[in-house]
């Protein structure tokens, strides 16, 4: 452990998160917009993971179990709407679900 | 070069290839499973980092259940691929680009301004310790009781929603 | 002990354990066959070699001369991988199964397990919730409607009864304070059997375990009345065969599961009664462990041949209805046996 800089990890967690970004600004599907921040949420997980491990303190973990809780319950719930929204209109492109704007 | 290090690339690589694979496949099946990989991948840095109990939930949690979760519904609803993943718009993806760019800069200033690893002595002992399930359970069970229970109430939400979302028709 | 001579016992586990596994794959078949036979009242496999025992490796060669067919609407890398995955997860559950106690062998202190990892059991859960993704993948990469409905069918189905197995094996490491197998062995010491203080577990863990190897009455995933193979149905030649032997594995693995989370593991009683000391100890006990998943391993292949397949709805309203309640319940049953009765 002692011989992989912190920083490698900080930097690999930094490009993971910006290639999420790059996914939900890009993509249209709207499942696929949702599998891009869950890769945004595992780099998160990913730093914290980095200093719970290098600090040999044990909150940065248990906080990533409570991201990963939420994760869940967010993968649930989205995954509901995507499916209620793909029945209505048959199409889960978010530039076509603009019901809110009529 | 030292087996660590080796093993750290070989994974890191492995996580940034899948991760910019997921973004760029046309086929949404495609996507999840390299997102599938790439959660492996984050899986072996865990377990580098000496978080045994992490590595594991995230192989049972996202990899086993919420990855399924999405497979599934990108089975049933079977959709075809994206002709194009730009759909033409050329300025998003200037935009786009141009917002990562920004984003890995700023964070890579910050990571190398603050230079974390100054101040930093890490210990294999106290770190193999930070990661047990005791340690972790322990923690869970005395000073993070309170939000353990909030996120049990928090699934539960989610359950009785997802139930509600998926079985009645949009109005 | 040096590095060298670790990996080197190692690798001789690994190398006696496979090649042990590899032939009660093979021959799980044939018992398979054998007993379908019995219960269907005619011979079964007579004619290669005595009574058929050589039928296994006929079977295997038949196999791998096949021409090996990929459908034209499939994606073929995927088609190619998932076959692999099955055999992959199906095999490296094995390595955290203790087969015996410690013993002393050329003056080496053995354990005979090949990894005594202290999370053995969360290493399990994580592969069995990974072996689903062998079958979806199978499903999804072919490009036949019955396949995709097979592997949607499948993952619906391991979701759900991994939730109901999860919490069966809580009351198990509750008794052990332990997630490592090879304590929760030692913990079920004489007859403190799990499934004897807790047979509401017991019985949840082996329904789960069935529908977690697809093994009928779950096999809904290639309900062949309905779905021609399910899965498997563009599969020929030798990634076929992977997914056959992956589900024998499979079968083997969960017997080998429940025996150490249930029935004791290679704890044999007969030694205390006895007294029995030294190697033939050491013998009767791995011999009980053989015995144990050799009845369990019946006893799937006896279901097999008896049991209706369940319908879809029913299959879920079991899973989450009876289950789950049931593996739950099995948890307050245990955390009362400790807090009251301090076993």
């Amino acid at each position: 452990m002692n011989n992989i800089p912190i920083e490698y990890y900080l930097i690999l967690s930094a490009l993971m998160f910006a290639v999420g970004i790059t996914g939900v600004l890009i993509r249209r599907n709207a499942i696929v917009v949702f599998m891009s921040i869950e890769l945004m949420l595992n780099s998160a997980n990913l730093s914290l993971v980095t200093f719970s491990s290098y600090l040999g303190n044990s909150i940065g973990q248990i906080f990533v179990f409570f991201v990963m809780t939420v994760a869940a319950a967010e993968a649930a719930v989205g995954l509901a709407i995507i499916i209620a929204i793909f029945r209505n209109k048959l199409n889960v492109n978010i530039d076509e679900i603009n019901i809110f704007k009529w | 070069m030292n087996a660590e290090l080796i093993l750290f690339i070989v994974f890191a690589l492995l996580a940034l290839f899948a991760s910019v694979m997921m973004v760029t496949r046309k086929n949404p099946v495609l996507s999840a499973v390299f997102l599938i990989l790439n959660f492996f991948a984050l899986a072996g840095l865990y377990l580098l980092l000496n978080a045994q109990f992490i590595a594991v939930v995230q192989i049972i949690v996202y990899a086993g259940a919420i990855m399924v979760l999405f497979l599934f519904v990108l089975m049933l609803l079977n959709q075809r691929s994206e002709e194009k993943i730009l759909n033409g718009k050329k300025n998003l993806k200037i935009f786009a680009i141009i917002v990562s760019a920004l984003v890995v800069f700023q964070l890579a200033y910050i990571i190398f301004y603050s230079k974390p690893s100054a101040g930093l002595a890490p210990e294999l002992q106290k770190s193999v310790q930070a990661g047990t399930v005791e340690q972790i359970g322990h923690q869970l069970y005395t000073n993070y009781v309170l939000p353990f229970e909030a996120a049990g109430f928090l699934l539960l939400a989610a359950t009785v929603g997802a139930l509600i979302l998926a079985k009645k028709k949009f109005e | 002990m040096s590095i060298m001579e670790i990996v080197v016992i190692t690798l001789i586990k690994i190398v006696a354990i496979l090649s042990v596994f590899l032939l009660s794959v093979a021959y799980s078949v044939y018992f398979e066959r054998k007993i379908a036979s019995w219960a269907q009242n005619r011979v079964g496999p007579n004619r290669v070699g005595w009574n058929g025992l050589l039928q296994p490796f006929a079977d295997v060669f038949k196999l791998l001369l096949k021409e090996d067919i990929v459908p034209e609407a499939s994606n073929k890398p995927l088609h190619t991988l998932a076959p692999f995955i099955a055999l992959l997860v199906a095999f490296s559950t094995y390595a955290v199964i203790p087969f015996g106690p410690e013993v002393e062998l050329f003056g080496y202190k053995i354990n005979l397990v090949v990894a005594d990892v202290n999370i053995g059991i969360l290493y399990v859960l994580a592969f069995t919730s990974i072996a689903v993704y062998g079958i979806t993948f199978a499903g999804w990469s072919s490009g036949s409607k019955y396949s995709l409905l097979g592997g949607i069918r499948s993952s619906a189905q391991m979701i759900s009864y991994e939730v109901s197995m999860g919490f069966s094996v809580g009351g198990v490491i509750l008794l052990a304070e332990s997630l490592s197998p090879v304590k929760i062995v030692e913990a079920q010491h004489g007859w403190m059997w799990n499934a004897i203080i807790q047979p509401i577990g017991f019985i949840t863990f082996l329904v789960s375990s069935f529908a977690e190897t697809n093994r009928l009455p779950f096999d809904l995933p290639e309900a062949e009345p309905e779905l021609v193979g399910g899965y498997h149905t563009e599969y020929s030649s030798m990634k076929f065969a992977g997914f056959f032997l992956a589900e024998y594995a499979n079968m083997i693995i969960s017997s080998a599961l429940i025996t150490t989370l249930y029935l004791g593991g290679w704890q044999n009683p007969l030694v205390d009664i006895f007294h029995i000391q030294g190697g033939w100890a050491v013998a009767m006990q791995v011999g009980a462990f053989m015995i144990k998943i050799a009845l369990l391993l019946f006893f799937f292949i006896w279901v097999r041949w008896s049991l209706p397949r369940f319908r879809y709805d029913q299959l879920m309203n079991l899973g989450w209805k009876v289950m789950f309640p049931l593996a739950l319940l099995n948890i307050i049953w245990v955390a009362v046996l400790i807090m009251v009765f301090k076993i």
